[in-house]
C-alpha cells in the first residue's frame, strides 16, 4: 500500500467510524423509545440522532485538543519563564529543533509541539490532518533518549501524520470515549432506575415476544459497548505502527536509532499515567504496560494495541542490515 | 464521414493526455523549486547564527584566534558563494572548520558549562540537520520529477514541452565520500 491509498483508506475508515457510532446512539435512542416510552416513534431516536452528529462532528473538528486535555499537555511555548531549569530550556529547545527537522524531512507544516509533565517514556501525534497537528511528548522521554533517538521518535509521529492515521486515531479515541461515558451512565441508570415502568411499557408496545428481543438486543448493545470500542480502537493501530516504524527510517535514514529509543522506552517499565485509557493506540509504546504487549500469540494479538516491542525493534534492526 | 470523427476523438484523447502530463510536471517542477528554497533558507539561518557563535566563544578562545578566523572566513566565503557547485564546497569547509571550532571548546570548562554555547550548539546541530534533510527531501522530489520525465510516454512530450532533468544534490566533496581507512599496524 502506498502512502495514498494509506491516505484514502484512513479517510475511509474515519467516515465508517463516525457512521458507526451515530448509528450506534441513533439505536440506543429508538430502543429507549420503544421500551420505555412504549411508542414506535423515534423521539430520543431522532434526539439522539443529532446529538451523535454533534458529537462526531465536534469529535472530528477538535478531538485533538480532548486528548491533548486528557494527558494535560502544555505546549512548549509556554515552558519559557525564567524559573524553567537552563537544562530543561535546553531540552524544550532540543524537541522544538527536532520537530522542525523532521518536518522539513517529511515536507511537511511544522506540527504544534506539547509536553506531558510524566517521568515515563512516551509520545503520540493528534489532529485532523498535517495542516492541524500536535506532536506531545512526556519529560521522561526527553530526559531519557539522546538527540537522535528523540529524531527518530519525532520521525515515527510525523509518520502518522503523513498518513492520516492521526484523524483516525484521534476521532477513535474521543467517540470510544463518549461511548464508554454514555454506557456507563446508561448502565447505572437502567439498573437502579428503570426495572417497573419497562415492565408496563412492553405491555403498551404489544409484541410482547419481539419486544423481549428488542429488549435483550438493547441490554447486551450497552453492556458490550465498552468491550466492542476498545477492541476497535485495537484494531486500528497495529499494523499501522509498524508502518510508522518504517516510513520513520525512511525520514531519517537512521533506523537503528528508532531501535535503540524503542528500547530505552521499553525498558522503562512503569506505566504512563498522564496518558488515558482511551489515548493508548495513539502513543509510540503501549502507555498502560499490558504484560501481553511484551509477546506473541493469538491473545495478544486480539488484545494489544501495539505490537510486540521484540518484533519491532528487530524489524528496524533488519533494515539495517543488523541481526 | 466516420473517419473524421476517429480521427478527432483520437487527436482530443491525445491533446488531454498532453494537458494532464504538462500539468502534472509542472506540479512536480515547482515542487521541486520549492524544496531548493529551503535549502537555501537553511544555509542562510546557519549563516546568521555563526557571528552570534563567535562572540559568544571568543571571550574564552583568545588563544584559539586562528580557529576562530578560519570559521569566520569559511561563513564569509559560503556567503558570497554563488551556484549549486560553489555553494556545496564552501558549505563542506564551513562546516569542517565548525566541527573543530566545537572539538576545541570540549577543552575549555567555562565554555563546555556554559549555557549560551551549548543552546548555539544545539541550535547549529539543529540547523545542520535541517540543511541536511531539506538535500534530501530536495533529492526526492527532484528524482520523482525527473522519474516523470523519462518514463514511456511522458518522456515523448517532456522535452518538446521545455522541462529539463533537475540537478541531484551530490557530496561535492571528495573528502566526505572517501571511506575512512583505518591502519591496524600498530606501528609507532
Amino acid at each position: 500500500m502506498d502512502l495514498f491509498q494509506q491516505q484514502a483508506s484512513n479517510r475511509r475508515r474515519t467516515w465508517l467510524v463516525m457512521a458507526v457510532f451515530v448509528a450506534f446512539l441513533f439505536l440506543l435512542g429508538y430502543g429507549f423509545d420503544v421500551l420505555y416510552l412504549g411508542t414506535r416513534v423515534p423521539v430520543a431516536g431522532v434526539v439522539a440522532l443529532v446529538g451523535a452528529s454533534i458529537g462526531a462532528y465536534a469529535g472530528y473538528r477538535s478531538g485533538d485538543k480532548a486528548v491533548l486535555a486528557s494527558a494535560s499537555a502544555v505546549p512548549v511555548g509556554e515552558l519559557k519563564g525564567p524559573s524553567v531549569p537552563d537544562a530543561d530550556r535546553l531540552k524544550y529547545k532540543q524537541i522544538e529543533n527536532v520537530v522542525e527537522e523532521v518536518a522539513i524531512a517529511a515536507g511537511l507544516p511544522v506540527p504544534k509541539v506539547f509536553v506531558i509533565p510524566d517521568p515515563d517514556p512516551n509520545a503520540f501525534a493528534t489532529g485532523r490532518d498535517p495542516e492541524h497537528a500536535s506532536i506531545a511528548v512526556t519529560k521522561g522521554l526527553l530526559d531519557m533518549l539522546s538527540r537522535e533517538e528523540l529524531q527518530a521518535v519525532v520521525a515515527h509521529e510525523m509518520s502518522h501524520i503523513r498518513n492520516f492515521d492521526i484523524r483516525l486515531m484521534t476521532v477513535v479515541a474521543a467517540l470510544v470515549g463518549a461511548v464508554v461515558l454514555l454506557s456507563d451512565f446508561g448502565r447505572r441508570w437502567l439498573f437502579w432506575g428503570g426495572g417497573k415502568r419497562g415492565g408496563s411499557s412492553r405491555d403498551k408496545s404489544g409484541g410482547g415476544v419481539v419486544g423481549a428481543v428488542l429488549m435483550v438486543v438493547w441490554l447486551v448493545a450497552i453492556i458490550l459497548a465498552p468491550v466492542v470500542g476498545q477492541l476497535l480502537s485495537m484494531m486500528v493501530s497495529r499494523r499501522r505502527e509498524y508502518l510508522a516504524d518504517a516510513s520513520a527510517a525512511e525520514l531519517t535514514r537512521n533506523p537503528l536509532a528508532l531501535a535503540s529509543a524503542l528500547q530505552r522506552i521499553e525498558s522503562a517499565a512503569a506505566p504512563t499515567k498522564s496518558i488515558k485509557h482511551g489515548t493508548a493506540n495513539l502513543c509510540i509504546a503501549d502507555p498502560l504496560e499490558r504484560k501481553i504487549g511484551t509477546h506473541e500469540g493469538r491473545w495478544s494479538d486480539l488484545f494489544a494495541s501495539h505490537p510486540p516491542m521484540v518484533k519491532r525493534i528487530g524489524a528496524l534492526r533488519e533494515m539495517a542490515y543488523e541481526r | 464521414m466516420i473517419p473524421l470523427f476517429v480521427l478527432l476523438g483520437v487527436l482530443l484523447v491525445v491533446a488531454m493526455w498532453v494537458i494532464g502530463t504538462y500539468n502534472g510536471l509542472v506540479g512536480l517542477r515547482n515542487q521541486t523549486i520549492n524544496g531548493w528554497k529551503q535549502i537555501d533558507v537553511q544555509l542562510k539561518r546557519r549563516h546568521d547564527l555563526i557571528p552570534n557563535l563567535i562572540n559568544t566563544v571568543k571571550g574564552a578562545m583568545e588563544f584559539e584566534q586562528s580557529t576562530l578566523t578560519m570559521v569566520i572566513e569559511a561563513r564569509n566565503r559560503a556567503v558570497a558563494a554563488a551556484g549549486p557547485a560553489d555553494s556545496a564546497a564552501a558549505e563542506g569547509v564551513l562546516t569542517q572548520a565548525l566541527g573543530k571550532l566545537f572539538a576545541l571548546a570540549e577543552s575549555y570548562p567555562t565554555l563546555k558549562a556554559n549555557e549560551n554555547v551549548k543552546m548555539l550548539q544545539e541550535e547549529l546541530a539543529a540547523t545542520e540537520n535541517k540543511i541536511g534533510f531539506a538535500r534530501q527531501f530536495y533529492n526526492d522530489i527532484a528524482t520523482r520529477f525527473n522519474t516523470a520525465q523519462q518514463t514511456f510516454p511522458a518522456n515523448l512530450v517532456a522535452g518538446p514541452l521545455g522541462f529539463k532533468a533537475s540537478e541531484l544534490f551530490e557530496v561535492t566533496e571528495a573528502a566526505e565520500r572517501a571511506v575512512p581507512t583505518v591502519d591496524l599496524s600498530l606501528k609507532k
